[in-house]
């Protein structure tokens, strides 16, 4: 490894995504069969699907509706007119012989993605978003092999990044950035054990300062975080070995293998098909009218990157909360709602409470923010109990724990166990001087020296009060009365 | 028009059934023993569905005697080309590697054929995919020309036009590339019309061309192909090519009237090397025309001689693409083979004909990466200067009249070469490359009794003029009564 990082001093990794979305459409891109997961074999299928010879595709609009919501969301230019293109190579999966994709007119160009590393904010270029259909699989059982269509024709996107991630930890940032993004603006599920994000990563090295790439590899089945991350230190480990011993980088495709942990050729250049694109003559071009953006435009809610720097910088979160609070959008809902119903700025307490309390007992429960019984306003209710005194934080613990509980209003549960916190000067003064008076030996020890009996006073206090005296103001009083 | 049952026309047939002169049922089987007579030696279907005609018949003359409203087509016997997808009969495109293909579902055209009522005899033969001009592409059987069974019937809609020219059947649905209606059409005698691209719908057509191919109806006259065109035109929402326009009356326009009409002679239709008689032919029924008050124009197409070139550029392009489905895997046939290249390899080796190999591999070669703006891009842009030429031809005249083909029905192996077969096709290209309706309408027989078409083609969505100035060449210059002697003659 020392001899690695010795390498990665002179040499610079340089990474490209292409990373697919399944698109949460309940129909097909080209065909009304349904999208289901985990339906038997090809019983998703119907004559287009199973690519039958005089079957047509026709566009399903609602694909479009989720890809310009992607592309909106990444800043991307959207083409008012894009077209779908032939891709052409034989596979079993592949039923016509060719898939529907975009190719030199694809939806959405020149996008971003704002990623969110420490406190910062890195801005990753994204060349294109296509739209495609997805291919079957195919499975091999001994010497025979499987096809099952099912997943033939389910809307994806394509999304390609410029090569500018320099590391490892930087791709998989991009592909958890890029997961949260679509699950926030409800394009795609992304759940990556059903296949519905998958990742494709190309890898290449060049010497630090050198303008031009060199040559790359590019990984296939890369299909985790872990993954991504793990392949893609492979390879640079790999290519930069080679390359120190005397060897160069071949342009081929390598199939990462997780269970091994190493990856192995799949295709060579010279085995690199020549997919014949040219413009699908069964579909018209692809219009982006103004109704649809609008409609888009609409619908679309504050994204992730821009809450992140809004909860620092106007509700004062620290960076950490606030990528917490941004790692999933019901959570950064919550919050806002939260916020929104508390009359004052108390983004961070009210965080706290979030973070603290409510997840701590959802966690315990084993259910997600989306399944809270505990509505977002009730907690601000909450919180301002504590904020203004009403109750000490340590009894805004118990009453969020019944209410979460019972589902009964916290100022109920206030008002019902009488458990106001005593902030009246005149009332905690008695109080102080009664336990002073009581306890004239310990009081002189403490005015002798004896510091560690402080303690002991603020507990005969709340003992007197049942917890319920302020303990800021108790503080005071007993340090005045007592003298030191 | 009286005559035989089997040579009744589509619009006598169907008032006949209606009024209940003859029954579906007896028809039918009229109809099926002169094929089973016939077709042996004419080889026009390449299978005929008596049992599902019978039913089909039955069910109409049921539905007479319960007095239910009978669909436009009620009763009239059509054979289909078979790259016409129905379900659960046999659909071959003429190829080997599709057979023991049995369709699941029926293409559009048969759903509304079926609807109106007609009867379906059959699949006619036709040349492997559509891809020839003679029907001898086919990878099944030779389809013979009834005027003269020594010649062509021509294609690739060969087996429609000859089932229909020999009465076979009333009418036929073909389908038209670059000329596979109109071609055999003029060979045979009979009235081909391709419709505008989009007017009719291609779920369920097999397809050769994308871009290209249209589907319309082979008939006996003019009229009978504006009402079968009446059944299957509009809009069709599993078609995303298909156009969302009104469709007129179109057997209305059947009326011969061209008073005032204004027919273009487009100079570069005129000049090449056409045959003597089909010279003569064009100048009689450009006379008949003017004489029945439609002017004549001489117009301009410059960039006509361009159709052929960028025609088997687009076309070859776009049929390797969609014939890269028939790999063996889910239908037709799968040969025995090793692996999985091995798969691809011998189904398709032994599946595809030779000239679908030679069409593949043109295409594939214009498709190639860094060839696609040389031959793909550049007959794109060709196109558009085809299609230029005609906007502006068509600002001066309401259709255009042209020779359908240089010649009349050539004998069997007649053409050395593809290249000589291709340039056959050069009247009838440039119509599919422009999107436009063209029909090919008999006018007259050459010296040795063959007949000869006169091309019509129109504007975009304009087929009521090529219907208009069809049935006025039909009553002018037509065959009338005459009808192939070659063969089954009655």
């Amino acid at each position: 490894m020392t001899e690695l990082a010795q390498l990665l001093d002179d040499w610079e990794p340089v990474i490209g995504l292409e990373i697919h979305v399944q698109l949460a459409t309940a129909t097909k891109i080209f065909s009304a069969s349904a999208t289901t997961f985990g339906a038997p074999p090809n019983s998703l299928t119907d004559p287009l699907v199973m690519g039958m010879p005089g079957t047509l595709p026709v566009f399903n609009r609602a694909v479009l509706e989720l890809a310009l919501r992607l592309g909106v969301a990444t800043g991307s230019q959207i083409r008012a007119k894009s077209r779908f293109a032939r891709k052409h190579y034989f596979y079993p999966d592949l039923p016509k012989g060719y898939q529907i994709s975009q190719f030199d007119e694809p939806l959405c160009e020149n996008g971003h993605l704002d990623l969110i590393l420490g406190g910062t904010v890195k801005r990753v270029k994204l060349q294109r978003i296509h739209l495609e259909e997805d291919a079957g699989k195919n499975t091999h059982v001994g010497a025979v092999s499987h096809v099952d269509l099912n997943r033939a024709g389910v809307p994806l996107v394509e999304v390609v990044t410029a090569p500018e991630l320099t590391s490892s930890e930087e791709a998989a940032e991009f592909m958890r950035s890029l997961h949260r993004l679509v699950r926030w603006i409800d394009v795609s599920e992304a759940d990556m054990e059903k296949g519905q994000l998958r990742c494709d990563a190309n890898v290449s090295v060049r010497l630090r300062g050198e303008d031009r790439l060199g040559t790359r590899t590019e990984l296939k089945n890369i299909n985790s975080f872990k993954f991504v991350q793990n392949a893609i230190d492979h390879e640079i480990a790999r290519q930069l070995l080679l390359i120190d011993g005397g060897g160069r980088v071949e342009r081929e495709t390598r199939l990462w293998d997780a269970t091994l942990g190493s990856s192995a050729p799949m295709r060579s250049k010279e085995e690199i098909n020549d997919y014949r694109y040219f413009p699908d003559p069964d579909l018209p071009p692809l219009v982006v009218d103004g109704p649809t953006m609008a409609n888009v435009l609409r619908s679309l809610p504050e994204l992730p990157a821009a809450r992140f720097e809004r909860y620092q910088r106007l509700q004062k979160l620290t960076a950490d909360d606030a990528r917490t609070m941004v790692g999933d959008r019901a959570l950064a809902d919550y919050f806002d709602a939260a916020s929104k119903a508390h009359p004052g700025e108390s983004g961070r307490t009210i965080a706290n409470w979030i973070l603290t309390e409510l997840l701590g007992a959802l966690n315990a429960e084993g259910k997600h923010i989306s399944q809270s019984t505990m509505p977002p306003q009730r907690l601000a209710a909450l919180v301002v109990l504590v904020e203004s005194g009403v109750i000490s934080g340590k009894i805004g613990k118990e009453v969020f724990e019944e209410s979460y509980r019972s589902g009964e209003e916290p100022i109920s549960i206030v008002e019902r166990r009488g458990v106001q916190q005593i902030s009246d000067e005149t009332l905690l003064t008695a109080i102080v001087e009664g336990v002073v008076s009581r306890n004239a030996k310990q009081a002189a020890e403490y005015q002798s020296g004896k510091d560690g009996l402080f303690g002991f006073f603020v507990g005969q206090v709340m003992k007197e009060t049942q917890g319920r005296a302020n303990p800021v103001m108790a503080t005071e009083i007993l340090k005045k009365r007592l003298g030191r | 028009m009286s005559g035989p049952p089997e040579f009744w026309t589509v619009a006598d047939t169907a008032q006949r059934i209606a009024s209940g002169e003859i029954t579906a049922g007896r028809l039918v089987d009229t109809m099926l023993s002169r094929i089973a007579n016939v077709d042996r030696e004419l080889g026009a279907y390449l299978a005929t569905d008596g049992d599902g005609a019978r039913r089909d018949a039955t069910e109409i003359d049921r539905r007479r005697k319960d007095n239910v409203a009978l669909g436009p087509l009620a009763g009239v016997p059509i054979v289909l080309k078979d790259n016409l997808v129905t379900k659960g009969l046999a659909t071959t495109a003429g190829s080997k590697i599709l057979q023991g293909w049995i369709p699941p579902y029926d293409a559009t055209v048969v759903e509304k054929l079926r609807a109106a009522g007609a009867l379906i005899l059959g699949k006619a033969n036709l040349d492997e995919f559509g891809m020839g001009s003679s029907t001898e592409r086919s990878a099944y059987k030779k389809t013979r020309n009834p005027w003269d069974t020594s010649r062509v019937p021509g294609g690739s809609s060969g087996g429609s036009a000859a089932a229909v020219a020999a009465g076979l059947a009333a009418a036929s649905l073909g389908t038209d590339t670059g000329g596979s209606i109109r071609q055999p059409a003029a060979f045979c005698g009979v009235v081909g019309l391709k419709p505008t691209y989009g007017r009719v719908s291609r779920w369920g057509v097999i397809a050769f061309a994308s871009s290209l191919d249209q589907v319309g109806p082979l008939t006996r006259t003019v009229k009978d192909a504006a009402l079968v065109l009446q059944v299957i035109a509009g809009h069709d929402p599993r078609d995303s090519t298909s156009l969302d326009a009104p469709v007129p009356s179109f057997a209305a326009a059947a009326t011969g009237d061209v008073k005032g009409m204004k027919i273009g002679l487009p100079k570069e239709y005129f000049e090449g090397s056409i045959d003597a008689d089909v010279r003569a032919a064009l100048d009689r029924t450009i006379k008949a025309l003017q004489d029945k008050g439609a002017t004549t124009v001489e117009v301009s197409l410059p960039h006509t001689k361009l159709a052929l070139p960028a025609y088997y550029v687009v076309a070859p392009a776009e049929a390797s693409s969609n014939l890269a489905r028939y790999d063996g895997i889910r239908f037709g046939k799968r040969a025995d083979a090793t692996d999985l290249i091995d798969v691809y390899r011998k189904s398709r080796g032994a599946g595809f004909g030779p000239e679908v190999k030679r069409r593949i591999m043109l295409g594939t070669h214009a498709l190639r990466s860094g060839y696609y703006d040389a031959y793909y891009k550049k007959a794109q842009q060709i196109r558009a200067l085809i299609k230029r030429d005609f906007d502006e031809a068509f600002t001066k005249v309401d259709v255009m009249l042209t020779p359908t083909t240089p010649t009349a029905a050539f004998r069997f192996n007649a053409k050395a070469t593809p290249y000589d077969m291709y340039l056959g096709d050069i009247f009838t290209l440039a119509c599919n490359l422009a999107g436009l309706p063209g029909m090919s309408v008999p006018c007259g027989l050459t010296a040795d009794g063959l007949p000869i078409g006169a091309q019509l083609l129109g504007r975009p969505l304009d087929e009521v003029s090529l219907i208009r100035a069809g049935s006025a060449i039909e009553a002018a210059v037509g065959l009338g009564d005459r009808r192939p002697a070659g063969i089954g003659g009655i």
